[in-house]
């Protein structure tokens, strides 16, 4: 326990300094990009991962949370840090008409009435012209700083990105730690067992679901401020949705740090095959996604971390065996 | 006043009659087998009273409440706690957290909630196996599990579904050990079970159902003598 802490303080340490030894912009943005990435796997395992329900319009919280900070900022001139704050509570908010309609399905059914959510919502912001329609949002870099969440240069970026992370983090560290955890948990296994034993399992399945909502949210209104701009097509698409699911699958659902390990992969493979092929990789980074999933799928259901610890437990008991082996023969 | 009341219970599938106007108790602390052949219509029974179907007429009491029509939740708070015919343990989880989870209905806090559940694992004579994943034990090591797990949400009655059934004499008498134990801890026992050798000698009475009615209720001395219930096993001579 105690060498597991000190590992983790000496990696958190490592990653604070990451922006102070490398000062290629290129590297660092890759940087940002795994930690947003990471981030996002961390809230939507909360929901998809623990309780088991595969969300596929997660993009519509990343999406209500970039905007609500953006119009906040815009037009009422509110600090986005507490626009970023508003958000994720006008998410966690719409979550429960989210949930109220999409859990009475289950399963696949649950998963394609997600998607439906999201092509209305970006529909909705698609044509709303108060939320800059298909033209999106501009915010402007006439004030910059820790105030304005605006910056010049790339290190606060990276900072506040991996502060999200953390804060993701640590949140689902304490749902994990709680009964909440073990309820969501009960409910993924078996939901008539869980029933049996007096879990509401619609109102824990929607607690995860504001939770979850919450963090995304925040994810886009970090996202909002990095980039400055804002449309439909880059907060609310399906393809993002399914990246937020894909670097919890990949990694490992249901675990703490398996959507962070998944984000490292995918997001390495897309900058790589972006930067082999240019432009958006000329769709090859999405042929690799399409191999790594049938690859996990078929071989690691439990993902890379799961992965790692069947192997861990397996030289244990290599070892285990070995050592009475040798016992034996003395 | 019984602590489980089932007055008329009927409930219907489309055409088919499932239950018809049955009507038993089961006292505090008793042990009630409840028996019939294949399709008689003992699982629905076992369903409306744990609040997994809502009877179509008929009224279901625990304590002098009503419970029938309760959902399955508000069942086990009000004090039903039940098995499967299959195990359906959390098999993401280990032996203790399957009970915790349970525990957790009353005691929020997750230490509380495993001192309680290491408590119940060592009732049903698992705790040996507390770190282990519930989804590596035998079939037989899950069925107690499952007990373990509903009883760890302080039940006044507990339902079994088949808990003997595929079961060797060995592990029977393993079973029948822990439900005699239940008993004497003053919790009722409502058994749904095939497996007669394991049921007729430790019910305190047994009700027996054939084609969703009623056709006998008393001691299992009785009731194995009982004409009606050997034409529904056996067939009309």
């Amino acid at each position: 326990m105690m060498k597991r802490t000190i590992l983790f303080a000496a990696l958190l340490a490592l990653l604070v300094a990451l922006p102070l030894v490398s000062s290629n912009p290129a590297h660092l943005n890759l940087a940002i990009l795994v930690l947003m990435a990471a981030q996002l796997g961390v809230a939507w395992n909360l929901l998809g991962g623990y309780a088991g329900q595969v969300s596929l319009g997660h993009a519509a919280f990343y999406g209500v949370g970039a905007y609500t900070s953006t119009l906040l900022l815009l037009n009422f001139g509110v600090n986005p840090w507490l626009g970023m704050l508003a958000g994720g509570v006008v998410a966690a908010g719409l979550s429960f008409g989210f949930g109220w309609s999409c859990f009475r399905l289950k399963g696949h059914y649950f998963a394609m009435a997600t998607i439906a959510v999201v092509e209305i919502v970006q529909i909705v912001f698609t044509n709303w012209e108060y939320a800059g329609a298909a033209v999106g949002l501009t915010i402007p870099m006439a004030q910059r700083g820790w105030g304005a969440m605006v910056f010049a240069d790339k290190q606060p970026y990276y900072l506040l990105a991996l502060g999200l992370l953390l804060l993701t983090l640590a949140a689902t560290w304490a749902v994990e730690r709680s009964h909440l955890g073990y309820y969501l948990r009960a409910i993924k296994d078996e939901p008539d067992a869980a029933r049996s034993i007096g879990i509401p399992i619609a109102r824990y399945k929607q607690i995860a679901l504001a939770l979850s909502a919450f963090f995304t949210a925040l994810g886009g209104s970090l996202y909002a401020q990095k980039e400055l701009y804002i449309d439909p097509g880059s907060v609310l698409t399906t393809a993002l949705s399914i990246k937020m699911a894909l670097v919890s699958i990949l990694g490992g659902v249901g675990t703490l740090f398996g959507p962070v390990v998944g984000a490292v992969v995918l997001t390495t493979i897309e900058e790589l095959t972006r930067a082999a092929f240019g432009g958006s990789g000329r769709g090859t980074d999405t042929m690799i996604y399409a191999g790594l999933i049938v690859v996990i799928a078929v071989y690691y259901p439990s993902g890379l971390v799961g992965w790692w610890h069947e192997r861990v437990r397996r030289s244990k008991n290599k070892r285990a065996a070995l050592a009475t082996d040798a016992e034996a023969a003395a | 006043m019984s602590l489980l009341e089932l007055h008329g219970v009927s409930k219907r599938f489309g055409g088919l009659m499932a239950n018809q106007d049955v009507s038993f108790s089961v006292e505090a602390g008793q042990i009630v087998g409840l028996i019939g052949p294949n399709g008689a219509g003992k699982t629905t029974a076992f369903n409306c009273v744990a609040g997994f179907y809502a009877p179509s007429s008929g009224r279901i009491e625990l304590d002098g409440k009503t419970i029938s029509g309760l959902p399955p939740e508000a069942c086990a708070r009000a004090g039903v706690g039940r098995t499967f015919q299959v195990a359906r343990s959390f098999t993401s989880m280990t032996a203790c957290e399957n009970v915790m989870a349970g525990a957790m209905l009353h005691h929020k806090r997750v230490h509380t909630a495993r001192t309680e559940a290491l408590r119940w694992l060592a009732f049903v004579g698992l705790e040996r196996f507390a770190d282990k994943p519930a989804g590596s034990m035998t079939i037989s090591e899950q069925r107690r599990l499952a007990v373990a797990r509903a009883l760890a949400i302080e039940p006044k009655l507990l339902l079994m579904d088949e808990v003997m059934a595929g079961l060797n004499p060995t592990e029977v008498r393993e079973m029948v050990k822990v439900v005699l134990a239940i008993r004497a801890r003053g919790i009722a026992c409502l058994i749904v079970e095939h497996v007669l050798e394991g049921i007729m000698p430790i019910a305190d009475r047994i009700v027996v159902l054939d084609r969703g009615i009623k056709i006998a209720d008393g001691p299992p001395v009785e009731v194995s003598r009982d004409p009606a219930v050997i034409a529904a096993y056996l067939g009309d001579a």
